[in-house]
């Protein structure tokens, strides 16, 4: 609970900030910040679409974080979601069949595009000697062209290609929910994100796998003369990274948009690097930081609706909490206390 | 042709003149990721200072001051508090981003003054080249400026060869009674009030107003010219002009061939890839050794120093 | 006339560096500056450099109290100083890194500065090709370009910091010449080192170092075992050679040619049995790194057999060599060994040939403390590497080592370790000798290589010069042959 103190202060101080920057849009500051959580948990349909909008970013951060471990600036994230999508997407379009067949396959088939494209930025990294985050976003621009070929091309909707995206899927491609206290749960890809979530706290902690990734991580020529093979782990990590991005990119097409549409990554990717950053690289407080991040996200829809503020107050108010949550840890760290862990670097 | 290569030159304009200011930063050692979120703040700042003064001069003084800001933020943290500058470049990144969403969405479609053109007397009326070079604006005229006092400093000037010193190898510039730390801070700001200027070409110049997708991918673009360039200033412009071609083809194609303009403008990044995959290859690098006088041209090693802290003790 | 310090202090967290060091230099002298490893010597020429600022104390030169706040005040007044690595900028030419740092106008005129790089290297006898890039000069001219560079800014005071480390015999015999004849020119040298021979065929004077306290000062000559013991504390007491028996051969190498940058090791042969210890001599950066690196697996041989336990290893990778039994550790044991945030207890699995998926972290704890009982480390389980000091780093490592060990490659295995964990680190490496493996060691001192070596491989400029049972050689003809020189 070391850190408690510096992060409180600058909690407090990003949302003084938000505040002072709500009033100058000519905002009444506190009603604002109130919409924003009715706008997220204020009813349960709005806590569906909160929950569901949390899986993909679970998805996301929990391979970020296997990624950071391996000491990779996975920038590439988005493009794997994306490429997860459109796999995701070919199957659902192509395989017939019911729903307990169709929902294995497209989380597969989301793991398998994230994982490919994952692994290319990872070759370039290992083999081309193209850092990971040029690399990284170069495939990320080719994902987002792919996709918008795709929807205005090959896959274009019935009658006339439209930006709007493809045809809906039949419904044994959805994700089923669950029906109760009158609105549908998203209970598969909540799961989904809380598994993996764990399933990376666990591999970090308890494995000797995620004992290796973390010291090629830290220090790759010490772990390639302790035997490790580097390059191999980088690899591995790039791929857990990418697979889970890839299902969060399955979650996007047939959980949220039931259709491939071209900004289908909904920037999960990026900003599941922040809630990493924010977590101090560490799974354990993945699940609640991602949690508040998307209430911010889904919360500022309504700051629209209502107040006629642009919805990018909530990415404005998430940059400015890790920011000062970063310096606030860099900077008792540096009058001497312990809480180094957001200034470690990946 | 000659319209082409004009407006080849006057699309590259504000892309030169960002990279070069990356460029300069990246020398000094400090990286300033956050290009894409700078490019964007202080288009929407530039724009609507200008729209309120009704100067496009004052615009563009507003956006330097952005751009110089988020960078300062990035040296600072990083010279005294030893954040990783990737970190928060990033953080920077999408926090200017949607801060110039947030402010600049009741400015979207509004008309700002313009920079006027400028036709330089006499050398414009040269044929082809006055044409090509000399019937641009001021911002293009100091595109050129840009690229030809960043290679004249770094390579004819003792503040150049320090600066340099400082990015490759800080304990020996500091031996030498260098300032290394105070030299970061300033050519990180420097770097960034010139994508600050930049930002501001594109809504005061290049497209007259500010929405959103303005200045779209272009900031991680000039990121990727800077590495391409090799961080040298007239490869890296070589670079910017090759994107400014690749945009300004696009542009004219779509009638003719739509398909090849949607390829175009996600191209650079691949080709980037490319490029990097091909310069880091042995050959290419054995080049320099039989041209000493290329050496600084074709050579792609980054700034020993790169992204590092530097302490005394 | 000439340099003193009054009463200098630094401290690092709890360690006294420099605790009250006082000290007088007269001009156009050739003083050395004597400490082991950490006694405080470089710290101290750091701050007279103004590298560091001092806690408190002051530095006068010519009877003028000086303000040393950086590099630059320290340069203003004519002090210079020469790093142990010198500071050069490796991918610029010559003539920048000449001129990097110099007063004069904003405009770099190369011609005129190329002039005045010919001139006063050629004062000194220097040659330099002004257009190529400091990444293609040896140690030895990076150490001539500084010298150049020093002396072109107007140096008064030159500090040299372990100059003849990674140099060879022969570019040292030069720097001694330069270093002379500055002192004639009225210059103060001090010569920094731990090296006795050096200081006593050199200087004129020498201060001791021991503890940041100084210890002895006075004019040479004095008698190296006066030296030692004011460098030590007190005198060595050889000890009796317990030598094991040899089994069959492990490493066995024949006609192997090794190239690595400048290294050219060529036509070697030689082999080390089970229960045998072989040292490697030499100056730093002689090719004895190059021949770790090459027996290790990181470095293919272009010619010749390399073999362990009979098994051809020439094309094998580094990993087929440690499941051959091939156990390398650099000396860099922060950098390629340990791993920084990573505690005891996950070092020791990260090595531990349990291969179970999930580890079992109170038996990974109790194994780390029954390993830090029997390897006496300072430290809990849970301890991070970069928390220990250098001799429980070692100590770390030493444990780190699988049990079925062929063969030990150590690099500087006591370097910077006070004598105690020193010895610690020999006894537990002899038991392993004794269960068998046979161990190549480099070191650069004498005395570690005459004790605990039974054959000792001399290498020099970048080759293998001698080779030495250990009962037919001594320190004086080792010296000698590192330096090149064969006794006659």
């Amino acid at each position: 609970m070391r850190v408690a103190a510096p992060t409180l202060v600058a909690l407090s101080v990003a949302l003084a900030f938000g505040v002072v920057l709500l009033i100058l849009a000519g905002a009444p500051p506190f009603e604002a910040l109130w919409l924003l959580v009715l706008g997220s948990f204020g009813s349960a349909s709005k806590m569906a679409a909160t929950l569901l909008a949390w899986s993909p970013l679970l998805l996301a951060s929990a391979g970020l974080v296997i990624t950071f471990s391996a000491g990779l600036w996975n920038i590439g994230v988005e493009g794997q979601i994306v490429v997860g999508a459109i796999v995701a997407t070919w199957v659902a379009r192509s395989l017939p069949g019911p729903v307990w067949v169709i929902l294995p396959a497209t989380i597969i088939a989301g793991a398998i595009g994230g994982l490919i494209w994952a692994l290319l930025a990872g070759v370039l990294k290992t083999y081309g000697g193209v850092h990971e985050i040029f690399g990284g976003l170069g495939l990320d621009f080719v994902a987002a062209g792919l996709v918008v070929y795709l929807v205005l091309g090959p896959w274009q909707r019935t009658g006339q290609a439209s930006t709007s995206g493809t045809n809906i899927f039949r419904e044994e491609a959805w994700m089923p929910e669950f029906e109760t206290f009158g609105t549908a749960w998203p209970v598969i890809p909540v799961a989904l994100g809380l598994v993996s979530v764990f399933a990376v706290w666990l591999l970090l902690r308890g494995t000797r796998f995620g004992l290796r990734l973390k010291a090629v991580g830290r220090n790759p020529q010490s772990s390639f003369l302790l035997g490790i093979p580097t390059n191999r782990y980088m690899l591995g990590a790039f791929a857990i990274g990418g697979a889970l991005a890839g299902i969060a990119g399955t979650v996007q097409v047939t959980a949220f948009h039931h259709k491939l549409v071209p900004a289908i990554s909904g920037g999960y990717g990026f900003l599941g690097i922040l809630v990493v950053l924010l977590a101090g690289f560490s799974a354990v407080w993945i699940a609640p930081i991602a949690l508040f991040f998307v209430a911010i996200s889904v919360g500022s829809t309504q700051l629209d609706l209502r107040l006629g503020l642009d919805s990018a107050f909530g990415g404005v108010f998430q940059g400015i909490i890790v920011l000062f949550v970063m310096i606030g840890g860099a900077w008792s760290a540096s009058r001497g206390s312990f809480s180094q862990a957001v200034r470690e670097e990946p | 042709m000659e319209a082409t290569l004009n407006s080849i030159i006057a699309a590259a304009a504000p892309l030169v003149i960002a990279t070069m200011g990356e460029t300069i930063t990246e020398k000094s050692g400090v990286v300033n990721l956050s290009l894409e979120g700078s490019l964007r703040l202080s288009a929407m700042t530039g724009f609507v200072v200008a729209f309120w003064v009704g100067h496009a001069l004052v615009g563009f003084g507003a956006a330097a001051i952005v751009g110089a800001a988020i960078a300062a933020i990035i040296a600072s943290t990083s010279i005294r508090l030893k954040l990783n500058q990737i970190a928060v470049g990033f953080v920077l990144t999408l926090l200017a981003a949607d801060l110039a969403s947030f402010l600049g969405d009741s400015f979207v479609g509004e008309r700002g003054p313009r920079v006027p053109a400028l036709p330089i007397p006499i050398l414009s009326d040269i044929p082809f080249v006055g044409k090509v070079f000399f019937d641009h604006d001021l911002v293009v005229y100091g595109s050129f400026l840009a690229i030809g006092v960043t290679w004249f400093v770094f390579y004819r000037t003792r503040a150049g060869l320090n600066l340099q010193g400082v990015g490759e190898r800080p304990e020996g510039a500091f031996a030498r009674g260098v300032k290394v730390n105070t030299l970061r801070f300033w050519y990180t700001v420097l770097g960034g009030a010139m994508v600050g200027i930049a930002g501001a070409a594109y809504s005061l110049d290049v497209k007259l107003g500010w929405r959103e997708t303005l200045t779209l991918n272009l900031g991680w673009i000039a990121l990727a010219i800077v590495i391409f360039g090799g961080w040298h200033p007239l490869r890296v412009a070589f670079g910017a002009y090759l994107f400014g071609a690749l945009q300004v083809l696009a542009f004219q194609l779509q009638d003719v061939f739509p398909g090849l303009a949607q390829v175009l403008p996600i191209a650079p990044f691949p080709l980037m890839i490319i490029a990097l995959v091909f310069v880091y290859s042995s050959g290419f690098r054995r080049i320099g050794d039989h041209f000493p006088r290329l050496r600084n041209l074709l050579g792609s090693e980054a700034p020993a120093a790169m992204g590092t802290v530097f302490e005394r003790e | 006339m000439g340099l003193a310090t009054h009463d200098i202090r630094k401290h690092f967290g709890t360690i006294r560096a420099n605790d009250g060091i006082s000290f007088t230099i007269e001009s156009g002298s050739l003083h050395g500056i004597l400490g082991e490893n950490g006694a405080g010597k470089s710290t101290l020429m750091k701050i007279l450099s103004g590298f560091y600022e001092a806690d408190s104390g002051e530095v006068d030169l010519d009877g003028e109290t000086l303000d040393l706040r950086s590099p630059a005040d320290a340069i203003k007044v004519g002090i210079g100083m020469l790093h142990q690595d010198p500071l050069v900028f490796l991918p610029f030419t010559v003539l920048d890194n000449f001129v990097l740092g110099s007063p004069g106008p904003q405009r770099l005129d190369r011609s005129d500065a190329r002039a005045e790089l010919e001139r006063v290297s050629g004062e000194l006898g220097f040659r330099f090709d002004s257009e190529r890039l400091a990444r293609d000069l040896t140690v030895g001219e990076r150490q001539q370009l500084e010298i150049t560079r020093l002396m072109w800014l107007g140096a008064k005071v030159l500090i040299f910091d372990e100059p003849t480390t990674g140099i060879s015999a022969t570019q040292r015999d030069q720097l001694f010449l330069t270093l002379r004849s500055l002192a004639e020119n009225g210059l103060i040298v001090l010569f920094v080192s731990h090296k006795l021979e050096e200081v006593e065929e050199l200087c004129d004077s020498v201060t001791v170092i021991r503890q940041g306290k100084v210890v002895f000062e006075a004019a040479m000559p004095i008698t190296s075992e006066v030296l030692v013991e004011k460098m030590f504390g007190k005198v060595f007491v050889e000890e009796d050679r317990d030598p094991a028996p040899f089994g069959a051969p492990v490493l066995e190498l024949s006609r192997v040619t090794i190239e690595e940058g400048t290294t050219h090791i060529e036509d070697l042969s030689l082999s080390c049995a089970a229960g045998e210890v072989v040292g490697l001599a030499g100056l730093e950066g002689s090719g004895q790194r190059t021949l770790l690196r090459a027996c290790a697996g990181l470095l293919a041989p272009s010619s010749g057999l390399l073999s362990v336990d009979g098994n051809n290893l020439n094309k094998a990778s580094y990993r087929d060599h440690l499941a051959a039994g091939v156990h390398y550790l650099p000396a860099g044991r922060l950098e390629e060994g340990l791993v920084e945030g990573i505690s005891i207890a996950e070092h020791l699995v990260l090595t531990s040939e349990d291969t179970g998926f999930f580890i079992n972290w109170d038996a990974a704890d109790e194994a780390a403390r029954q390993e830090i009982d029997d390897y006496s480390i300072k430290g809990r389980p849970s301890s991070p590497a970069e928390a220990l000091s250098g001799g429980n780093q070692q100590r770390l490592l030493l444990a780190m080592i699988p049990d079925e060990v062929r063969l030990l490659l150590l690099e500087h295995p006591t370097r910077g370790l006070d004598v105690g964990s020193a010895a610690y680190v020999w006894q537990r490496l002899l038991e392993r000798r004794s269960d068998g493996t046979s161990i190549v060691f480099s070191s650069a001192d004498l005395d570690e290589l005459l004790r605990y070596s039974d054959r000792i491989v001399v290498f020099f400029a970048g080759d293998v010069f001698a080779m030495r049972n250990v009962g037919e050689t001594d320190g004086e003809e080792l010296g000698h042959l590192i330096g090149g020189k064969v006794r006659g």
